[in-house]
Parts: structure tokens; C-alpha cells; sequence
């Protein structure tokens, strides 16, 4: 059931999105998680997906990076249907994805988990280098630890790593399940700069997140999830994190 | 007849080379459990059948190195086969499901070989002959080869794992295999790769130890055995752990050999094994128990 | 709806008594035998039903049971003169029991993959004891003994000949069905089956797990160790070949072929194994084993829920 208020134009008229979800049903067992999910994310654009535990939010992520099948529904990406493809076969066509729990390979290094994603055919060694390099630009703390095993980084520093390993697949839109989880405020405003960064790079964003400013702020757009359905969705700049709609679909 | 200090000293070369194709043997199990959760009983019939192709290639050829060589690959192949046909389909479902199939297959394998090849046992001879003065014996120069051999190629496997691009699929893939898919590592063919390169040094130990003992149908049973006695306690899915488990429960059944028979020196492994089980569950040479 | 059901399985059960009971007098001595094997070895398979179908816990320990039942049964009928049945019984449950006793402290500490591995290495164990320690065993040669007669008490005492040992083994294996039957239906086998199901969660609730796999094991066993003294009876033989864990895994087919969980099952799939064992082994003299194992495995895999599983579904359409 494609819920939106009032038509927002969200790219120019005439251009597919780059991403669109299509009343996606999914089910876990027996149970009904997702009742037709839609929801669309253009070239370059941060959308933000509201809502409170458990309604869905990370499993929208997890059917559009195709760790999850939808059983019903469909999911377009650069106008091809992805729904049925792995996620390997995903991750090659430019969708990256950063989990909740960030899960970063513990016993690989550092480095050995950026390279993860972009051993693939095609890619010379400079451009690796180059790639790798940007990385480190981006988080010097990934720098300095580029020889330690992935389990032994703090939570913050593994929510850089597991960003940057995402980034190595030179994505077209990342998938970003709760970046500011469980991280200190410095780290925060980190996470809301890397946000930017992908941005200006015309990197789309699909933000899922409980961090209401930090949503509206990082984000074009945002939709509102409530029991596996989309409620709401609006521009972020007509929105405050005080207004009642909000507070419907996330307090308590 | 030398002393007691020479016969453990023999002994202790003796074990040290038997642990190594043991070593090499549970390593393939070892690492198919550890990626993919799979008990493969069928392992003993790949090392049997990897001893047989290197008998008819030895018989065609006259070349140890060939057979080596091609048995690890055409085994490999066997392997990758079987993965796709029975493995694959059986993935998600209960793990009872995939240690059934992996016996049945070990059945169908073993009386293949048993239709093919008839139940007198072959021999493949030594590639390297002549003896060297051990104390009192004259020590045949293979054994120390063999454990060479196994070694080296164990060695390289470990480097591949360490430095490669598809060991580091591997790794990534046995540490958090739906995040692996997610960065895009193909884990379908890496797992099916996995099982052809366990297979594949199943089939290698089958030659390597060909010279030692003949070849027959059954020769797999007491190998699978005794290679589920070294995962288990060199921990599963742990590389290193097999090794040095394989050569531990070795040296202790070359000692115990020097008192009771070799049928009944292998009731040693199974004392380890009910010991690990007893004191450590999740593998006596395990860094920290998890 | 109940009584329905009720009525439907007893005449079910009639019918099938009726005509093994009658069969010794239709069929060839080749396949009176036959048969009474197959039930022998239907009770093996649903002993291990108990451990695979209900419990959830994969066992390759089942030639052990059945094994030590074999050997215990041969103990008693070799030492005593003239050689008691009941005697015979006795010596095998304990024996069967001793070792389940054994495989039971495991049991508890070890989780599915660890277990399955561990029972198959300790019907190794057994089997290399057996085997080496040919004073006590017979070694490689087994034991040879009498059959006994079946005796109750003073001075009535009838000798088997094949067809009251049909009997006798029809009777045993009928009762074992029921009492496992009642067993399973009852509040415990209900606690089983939860087990199976999720094992953190019924623990979660309260109930003590160790305490009923413990029961479960022993059970288990106690029911092959049967077949192992009525398999020795009938043959007069024990081997070590019996032992060995091939046996085991050939009993884990029998269940899943016939579909486990459902104690009937495995004895069909024992019935269905051994007679196309048989009919394969006539036309393909030399390789038949290896159809055998890929419609085995063929199965597993397309088949998951066994022979009665599938027909099962196949009625119900």
C-alpha cells in the first residue's frame, strides 16, 4: 500500500528513481513483518526511515540489500527488479549495506576487511590503492589500526570500519541501519560528517534511524514506518523533532 | 634389537608422520565444518578414491609427482560435484539432513570402488626409495617425505588462506557468511570451492599414504574416524588446532603401539577423545573455550 | 473425532497383527525369516526413533545397544544349561542399559553435531573391544550358542521352532510399539518432542532437560539392547560385525527413509530398505548397494519427511 500525503517532487519529473520499493511483503516464520512497504530514494538523495523497535525498519534494509526475499512485492534498482537476486549479485550493482550491529569480520585486520568487498575482476591495483587510501583519508582511526584484528576496535570505530567497508564496493546507495547507535556524542557528529561526505559524492543514503535531529538534519526526506507499513512521509526541512507527527510515529 | 630410548625415538618419527597425513587428512574436514557447518562422512571415500586415481595414473604414467597431482584435482572436482548436487539443496535445513546425505553418499562411494576396482588392495610404490641408518633401522626415506609433503602443502593452504584473494573470501565467509554475500563475495562458489579443496587434500593424504599401506575400498573407514577424533579435539572449524591434534593423538598411538597391537593402539584416540570431551568439549588445543 | 481416530489405528493394528501372525504358514522359510528380521530390526530403528524423532538428538550409537543386547543374551545363553530365555533377556538389558547409562552422562553435555559424532565413536570403542579381546568375545569369530526354548517356569517349556519364534518376536516387537506408543503420547513424550523443537525454550519454562534425555537415552537403548538378545536368539550367533557403526548408520536410514517421529515409520523404512536390498541385490549382483544409496540419499533430500511423510501428504490431498 503506497502511502505518501501529497506528491513531493523528489527528483526532476521525467527520471526514474534510483531505488523504489514496491508494497514489499516479507515474513519471518509465520509471522507478517512487512504489509507492503513503498518508498522511493533518487540519485544522490539521503531518505530517512522513522519509526519505533520494531516495525520494520531494518527489514526494509535487509530486503532491499537482498538478505531478505520479499514474497510479495516488488523492489526496483536503476529500473531493473532486484527482488529475487542475492546479495552478492546486489552488492556488485552498487547497493551497499551497513547493519545495526555493524558486524565486521572480528579475527580479519583492519585492512583485510576493507578489501573484502572490492577484490573483484576488473579493478587494478592502483585504483585498490587509491580506494584504500581514501579510506584511510576519510577515518584516520581506520588508518592507525589498519593491522588490528576487526574485533578488537571500539563500537565506534567499528561503525567506521564497517562504513568504509561498504564504501569500498563504490556503492550507489548505501543502506545505513542505525549508524548512531550505542556512540558517544564526538562520534556522532562523526558518523552526520560521513553522512555529508557520501553525499556531496552523489552517494544515496537510506538512513534508518531513532536519532530524530540527526535525521532530519542529515536527511532530504523521510518516511515514517508503524507496523510494517509506511504511515507518513514528509520533506525533512517542513519538520521539527518536537512536532506531533513525530511524536506519534517514534515517542512512546 | 636397540634400546628403549631408540625405540621412542623411532616411534616419535614414526608418529610425527602419521600425524602429518592425519593432519592434512582432518584439515579438509576441519574447514568444511568450519565454513559451512557440514559433518562430511563421506571424507574417508575421498581419500580412498584420491589413493585409487593415483594408482591407475601411477599405472599409466610411472610418475608419482602425476598422480599426486592429478588425483588432488580430479577429486577436487569429485567434490565440487557432489557439493552441488546434495549439498547445496539440503542448505537452511536441519543439520541432520546434510551428515545423512554425506553418509549415504560415503556408502555409494565405497561400493563404487568396491565394484570397480574389487576388494584385493593395490599397491602404490615408493617415489623415493632407499633407506637411511636410524639407530638401529634402516628408515625408509619416504616416510620422512610424506611428512614433508604434507606439510609443505598444508603450509600452502595456510598461506592462500592468509594472503589470497580467495582466502580471504574463505575467512570472511566462515566468520559471518550472510555479511560476506552482503560485500559482495560470491559465498555460493566459495563454498562449493571449499569443499573441492578439502576434498581435494583428502585425496592427497589417499596418495601420499598409498605407499604405506595398499589401497582398498575400506581404507577410508579408519581414516574418518580417527579424522573426526582429531576435529573434534583440535576444535572444530580450528586449522591449527587439527594439526597439532592430529600429530598429539598420532604420537601417543606410535607409543602405545610399542606395547599393544596397532588394532588395539587406536582405543588411545578414543581415550582423547573422551577425555576432550569430558575436560574441554570444545577442543583440548583451543586457544580460550568459547 | 477422537474415538474415530481410536478405532481407525486399533483395527489398523488388528489387521497388521493378524496377517503377520498368519504369514509364517503363506510364506517360504527364506521369507519367514526374512520377515522376523525385519521386525527385529524395525524394533532397532524405533528404538532409535525415540532419540532422532522425538528427542531430537542425531545417535550413531545404536549398534552399541544393540551390540552389548546380542552379546549380553549370548553370555547368558552359553554359561547356563540348558540355556534360559529369560535369563537371556536379563543379561542383555543390563548390558544394553549399562552402556546407555554411559552414553546418557554424554548426552547431556553435548550438543547435537558433538553427540551424533561421540555415539559413533563409542560404537567404535565397543567394536575394537569386541573385536581384539577374542577370549571373552570370540573376536572376529563371534559366538556360537543355542537357541533356548521358550519356558515358564516348572517344567513348561516349549522349543521355538520358527514359526513360535515368529511369534515370540512379533509379540515383543507388538508390545514394544504399543508401550513406546504410550510412552510417546504421554506427558513426557510431549516434553520430548518440545525438546526437539526448541530446547532452549523448554528449558526456558523449567523443565529439566538433562533428566529426560537421560531417560530418553535409556530407553533408547534399552529397546535396541531387545532387538540385539531377539536377534541372537533367532540367529544363535554374535558377532562383532554387529557393532560396528555401519550398523548404526543403516538403522539412522531406516528412520529417515520410513519417516522419523513417528515409531511406525522406521519400521517401514526398515521393511522397505531391506526388501529393495534384497530385490536389487537378485538383479544387480554386484553393485546394488549403490542404486540403494542414492535412492537414500535422494530421499534425504527430496523426501525429508520419509516413505510415510510423503503418503501421508499424498492421502491427505
Amino acid at each position: 500500500m503506497a502511502v505518501l500525503d501529497q506528491p513531493l517532487s523528489k527528483t526532476e519529473p521525467n527520471s526514474e528513481p534510483l531505488l523504489a520499493v514496491d508494497g514489499i511483503h516479507t515474513y519471518y516464520g509465520k509471522s507478517h513483518i512487512l504489509h507492503g512497504v513503498s518508498l522511493e530514494v533518487g540519485r544522490g538523495e539521503v531518505v530517512g526511515l522513522l519509526g519505533r523497535n520494531g516495525v520494520g525498519k531494518s527489514t526494509t534494509l535487509k530486503a532491499i540489500a537482498g538478505i531478505v526475499h520479499p514474497s510479495q512485492g516488488e523492489v526496483r534498482f536503476e529500473g531493473r527488479s532486484i527482488a529475487r537476486l542475492p546479495s552478492h549479485r546486489l552488492a556488485r550493482l552498487g547497493i551497499g549495506y551497513v547493519p545495526e550491529d555493524r558486524r565486521i569480520f572480528p579475527l580479519l585486520t583492519v585492512l583485510e576487511n576493507l578489501r573484502v568487498g572490492f577484490d573483484r575482476h576488473g579493478m587494478d591495483k592502483a585504483r585498490k590503492t587509491e580506494l584504500i587510501d581514501k579510506a584511510y583519508t576519510y577515518f584516520p582511526v581506520l588508518a592507525e589500526r589498519r593491522n588490528q584484528s576487526g574485533g578488537t576496535l571500539s563500537g565506534g570505530e567499528q561503525q567506521m570500519l564497517a562504513i568504509a567497508r561498504a564504501m569500498m564496493l563504490e556503492p550507489k546507495i548505501i543502506l545505513l541501519d542505525e549508524p548512531t547507535e550505542g556512540l558517544m556524542p564526538r562520534m556522532v557528529s562523526q558518523i552526520q560528517e560521513i553522512i555529508e561526505v557520501l553525499r556531496r559524492q552523489d552517494v544515496a543514503v537510506l538512513l534508518v534511524e531513532q536519532n530524530v535531529p540527526l535525521a532530519l538534519g542529515a536527511c532530504r526526506r523521510v518516511y515514517f514506518i508503524e507496523k510494517g507499513e509506511v504511515r507518513h512521509h514528509a520533506l525533512a526541512s517542513e519538520l521539527r523533532a518536537t512536532d506531533a507527527v513525530v511524536r506519534q510515529y517514534l515517542g512512546v | 634389537m636397540g634400546n628403549a630410548i631408540d625405540q621412542i625415538l623411532i616411534q616419535t618419527i614414526n608418529g610425527v608422520v602419521t600425524g602429518m597425513i592425519l593432519a592434512l587428512v582432518s584439515s579438509g574436514l576441519t574447514l568444511i565444518f568450519g565454513i559451512m557447518d557440514v559433518v562430511n562422512f563421506a571424507h574417508g571415500e575421498l581419500f580412498m578414491l584420491g589413493a585409487y586415481v593415483g594408482v591407475l595414473t601411477l599405472a599409466v604414467t610411472g610418475n608419482f609427482w602425476l598422480a599426486l597431482i592429478s588425483a588432488s584435482l580430479l577429486i577436487a572436482l569429485l567434490g565440487a560435484a557432489i557439493y552441488l548436487v546434495t549439498l547445496r539443496p539440503l542448505i537452511g535445513r536441519d543439520p541432520l539432513t546434510t551428515i545423512l546425505a554425506t553418509f549415504g553418499i560415503s556408502l555409494v562411494l565405497q561400493n563404487y570402488a568396491l565394484w570397480q576396482f574389487g576388494p584385493v588392495s593395490r599397491k602404490i610404490s615408493e617415489p623415493i626409495g632407499g633407506h637411511f641408518t636410524l639407530f638401529y633401522l634402516d628408515y625408509p626415506w619416504y616416510r620422512v617425505a610424506v611428512a614433508l609433503l604434507s606439510a609443505a602443502i598444508i603450509g600452502g593452504f595456510w598461506l592462500f588462506l592468509k594472503f589470497g584473494t580467495w582466502g580471504i573470501w574463505i575467512r570472511a565467509t566462515t566468520q559471518d557468511r550472510v555479511m560476506a554475500q552482503a560485500m559482495g563475495v560470491p559465498v555460493p562458489w566459495v563454498l562449493t570451492g571449499v569443499f573441492a579443496i578439502g576434498s581435494g587434500m583428502a585425496a592427497a593424504s589417499g596418495v601420499l599414504f598409498g605407499p604405506f599401506g595398499g589401497v582398498d575400498p575400506t581404507m577410508g573407514l579408519n581414516w574418518i574416524l580417527r579424522a573426526f577424533i582429531v576435529v573434534v579435539v583440535g576444535g572444530m572449524g580450528s586449522l591449527g588446532g587439527s594439526i597439532a591434534a592430529a600429530i598429539f593423538i598420532s604420537l601417543l598411538e606410535a607409543y602405545a603401539s610399542l606395547w599393544v597391537s596397532p588394532s588395539q593402539a587406536v582405543i588411545v584416540s578414543f581415550v582423547v577423545l573422551i577425555v576432550t570431551l569430558l575436560v574441554r568439549p570444545t577442543g583440548l588445543f583451543v586457544a580460550t573455550p568459547k | 473425532m477422537r474415538r474415530g481416530h481410536g478405532l481407525v489405528f486399533w483395527t489398523g493394528f488388528a489387521v497388521v497383527i493378524a496377517l503377520l501372525t498368519v504369514a509364517p504358514f503363506i510364506l517360504s522359510e527364506f521369507w519367514r525369516r526374512f520377515l522376523t528380521e525385519i521386525l527385529i530390526w524395525g524394533l532397532l530403528a524405533m528404538s532409535s526413533d525415540i532419540l532422532i524423532g522425538y528427542t531430537g538428538m542425531i545417535s550413531f550409537g545404536h549398534s552399541a545397544f544393540f551390540g552389548l543386547g546380542m552379546y549380553g543374551a549370548a553370555a547368558a545363553l552359553l554359561t547356563t544349561n540348558p540355556p534360559d530365555l529369560w535369563l537371556a533377556l536379563f543379561y542383555g538389558l543390563i548390558a544394553a542399559a549399562a552402556i546407555a547409562a554411559f552414553v546418557a552422562y554424554f548426552s547431556t553435555r553435548l550438543r547435537d553435531i558433538y553427540f551424533a559424532i561421540t555415539t559413533l565413536i563409542f560404537s567404535q570403542i565397543f567394536y575394537v573391544v569386541i573385536f581384539t579381546w577374542t577370549a571373552v568375545t570370540g573376536g572376529e569369530n563371534g559366538l556360537n550358542f543355542d537357541q533356548p526354548a521358550l519356558g515358564f517356569g516348572r517344567g513348561l517349556s516349549i522349543p521355538f521352532t520358527p514359526t513360535i519364534l515368529h511369534w515370540f518376536v512379533l509379540a515383543v516387537v507388538a508390545g514394544s510399539y504399543l508401550l513406546l506408543r504410550r510412552i510417546t503420547r504421554s506427558p513426557f513424550g510431549m516434553v520430548l518432542q518440545s525438546i526437539r523443537e526448541n530446547e532452549a525454550r523448554t528449558r526456558a519454562i523449567g523443565y529439566p532437560i538433562e533428566r529426560y534425555k537421560i531417560v530418553a537415552v535409556m530407553l533408547s537403548g534399552l529397546f535396541a539392547g531387545l532387538a540385539g538378545v531377539l536377534y541372537a536368539i533367532q540367529n544363535q550367533f554374535a558377532a562383532p560385525d554387529f557393532v560396528f557403526f555401519l550398523v548404526s548408520g543403516e538403522t539412522v536410514i531406516y528412520n529417515v527413509v520410513g519417516g522419523i517421529g513417528t515409531l511406525v515409520g522406521p519400521i517401514v523404512g526398515a521393511a522397505f530398505f531391506l526388501l529393495l536390498r534384497e530385490g536389487l541385490s537378485r538383479f544387480l549382483t554386484e553393485y546394488y548397494l549403490i542404486p540403494l544409496g542414492v535412492i537414500f540419499i535422494a530421499i534425504v533430500i527430496f523426501l525429508p519427511q520419509g516413505l510415510l511423510g510423503f503418503a501421508r501428504r499424498w492421502l491427505n490431498q
